[in-house]
C-alpha cells in the first residue's frame, strides 16, 4: 500500500474550505444535471448528437437517463402532439423534485411551424420552462450552451427551493 | 390592389385565385380492347358503372354497397392482392357525398386498379378487412378522420387522435386550427376546465409582439429596463450617434482640380 504524507500546510493549505451550503448543494445540483431521455421528433437526433462521443454531455456530468425518477431535467425535443401532452405532464410530475426544464426547438417553445390543430402551441402551456432554446433544429452546441445557462441558473439559487424568488432565478 | 377576402376560414376559399389559371386536367383514356384492365372491367362485369384509364391505372366507379362483392373478384379472379391505400375525399360542400377509394395492387402483372364509390353523410361502408388486412388500420384512419362508419370492422376506433376526441379533423369544415374543444384538449386533460382562465387561450399568431411585455420584448428605438412598467409611455432615450467622422471633408486639406490634367 502506497503511502502518503500530505503537508497540509505548505502544498493546498488547511484541509478547510469554507463554504455556504446554497453553494455546496448547487455544486453537486449543477454538475450531475441528469437529463430524461424525452425526444420527441427531429431534436432528438441533435440531443442525441449532443450525448454522443463528438460534443460529449458525459463531461459536464449530464447523463441521460430512460427513467423520469432518476432524472433532473426533462429536455422535452421536439413536437409536443395534443395526444401526447397528457403523458409528457405525467413524466414531469414523476420526476423528483428538485427538477428543470428545457424545452428544446421551435416547436416545444410555440409550436413552430405545426400551426394545426394536434399540436400543443408551446409546452409551456402545460409544464414550467427553465430555459427556451430556439432552433430548427438547434444545433448540439446549442443545447450545450442552454444546459451551461441552466447550470449558471441553478448556481444562483437556493438550495431551499421555496426561497427562490423570480429576481434571483433570473439570467443575466 | 389585389381584392381583400378575409381569411378567417381558410379551408372555405384559398387566398388568392389566379384567373388565368387552368387546371391541369389528367387525361381519362378509355380501357383499350384485349389489354389486362379490359379482362378487369369484364370480370366485374356491370358492377362496374364506369371505367377508365388515368395515368396507366384503371379507375372503376361502383355502386357502395357492392364494395366486398368488387374487391373480392379483383382480388380473386384477376390477381389484386394488395390493398396498398383505402381512404375518403370529403365532397360534402359540393356534392353532399363522401368518394371513397380502395387502392389495388397486382404484383404480378404490376398493375393497380383504383376503384371508387361514393356514399352520403351519416351512411356506412361494409368493412373489406376479411379480404385485405390492410384494410383493417385504413378503415380506422377513415372513421378517425372522417367519421365514416365501417360495419363489420373489428375494432372500430380511433387511430390517430385521442379517444376522447371530439371532430373529425379531415372533414373540410374542420378547422385547421382546431376548433374550441382541439384549442382547450390538453389544458382540460391535465389540469380541468377551471384551468382555461388561468393558462389562457392559445397563441396562434407566429408575429404577436407584446409592447408592454418588457420582459420578452425589446423596444426598437427605446432603452426599456428589463421587467419595467411602460404601461405609461417610456422614456424617451433616442439613438445617438458618433460625431466623430472618419474623414473631415471640412478641412482644406484635399486639392481640387479645376481642369483635367
Amino acid at each position: 500500500m502506497a503511502q502518503h504524507q500530505v503537508n497540509y500546510a505548505s502544498s493546498a493549505g488547511l484541509p478547510i474550505a469554507l463554504t455556504s451550503v446554497d453553494k455546496l448543494v448547487n455544486w453537486g445540483r449543477s454538475n450531475s444535471l441528469w437529463p430524461l431521455t424525452y425526444g420527441l421528433a427531429c431534436c432528438a437526433i441533435e440531443m442525441m448528437a449532443s450525448g454522443a462521443s463528438r460534443y460529449d454531455f458525459d463531461r459536464m456530468g449530464t447523463i441521460f437517463r430512460a427513467s423520469p425518477r432518476q432524472a433532473d431535467v426533462m429536455i422535452l425535443a421536439g413536437t409536443l402532439s395534443k395526444k401526447h401532452s397528457e403523458f409528457a405532464r405525467r413524466l414531469y410530475d414523476q420526476m423528483t423534485e428538485p427538477k428543470w426544464v428545457i424545452s428544446m426547438g421551435s416547436c416545444a417553445n410555440t409550436g413552430g411551424m405545426f400551426n394545426t390543430y394536434a399540436t400543443v402551441q408551446g409546452v409551456d402551456r402545460i409544464i414550467p420552462v427553465d430555459i427556451y432554446l430556439p432552433g430548427c433544429a438547434p444545433r448540439p452546441e446549442t443545447l450545450q450552451y442552454a444546459l451551461m445557462m441552466l447550470q449558471k441558473k441553478i448556481r444562483r439559487e437556493s438550495a431551499n427551493m421555496n426561497n427562490n424568488t423570480k429576481s434571483n432565478l433570473r439570467l443575466v | 390592389m389585389r381584392k381583400y377576402t378575409p381569411k378567417d376560414n381558410v379551408q372555405g376559399k384559398a387566398y388568392y385565385t389566379d384567373r388565368f389559371w387552368v387546371a391541369p386536367r389528367v387525361p381519362r383514356l378509355d380501357v383499350e380492347a384485349e389489354s389486362h384492365f379490359a379482362d378487369v372491367v369484364k370480370a366485374l362485369g356491370r358492377k362496374a358503372k364506369e371505367s377508365y384509364v388515368e395515368i396507366g391505372q384503371l379507375v372503376v366507379h361502383i355502386k357502395a354497397t357492392e364494395n366486398f362483392n368488387v374487391l373480392k373478384i379483383l382480388k380473386e379472379s384477376c390477381g389484386y392482392t394488395q390493398c396498398s391505400e383505402q381512404s375518403a375525399v370529403d365532397y360534402l360542400a359540393k356534392d353532399g357525398e363522401f368518394e371513397l377509394f380502395y387502392q389495388l395492387l397486382n404484383i404480378s402483372e404490376a398493375k393497380r386498379v383504383r376503384v371508387v364509390c361514393r356514399i352520403k353523410e351519416g351512411e356506412a361502408i361494409e368493412s373489406v378487412q376479411p379480404l385485405f388486412k390492410s384494410a383493417n388500420f385504413a378503415e380506422r384512419e377513415m372513421f378517425d378522420m372522417f367519421g365514416i362508419k365501417v360495419n363489420n370492422h373489428p375494432f372500430l376506433k380511433r387511430i390517430l387522435m385521442p379517444d376522447d376526441w371530439e371532430g373529425h379533423p379531415l372533414l373540410k369544415t374542420y378547422p385547421m386550427i382546431g376548433d374550441e374543444f382541439a384549442s382547450w384538449y390538453e389544458v382540460d386533460k391535465i389540469f380541468g376546465k377551471e384551468y382555461r382562465d388561468v393558462i389562457g387561450p392559445e397563441n396562434r399568431d407566429p408575429a404577436r409582439i407584446d409592447r408592454y411585455d418588457t420582459k420578452r420584448f425589446s423596444r426598437v428605438g427605446y432603452e426599456v429596463p428589463f421587467g419595467a412598467d411602460i404601461s405609461e409611455g417610456e422614456i424617451e432615450n433616442p439613438i445617438e450617434y458618433s460625431e466623430t467622422v472618419l474623414v473631415d471633408y471640412t478641412k482644406n486639406s484635399s486639392k481640387q482640380l479645376d481642369e483635367r490634367r
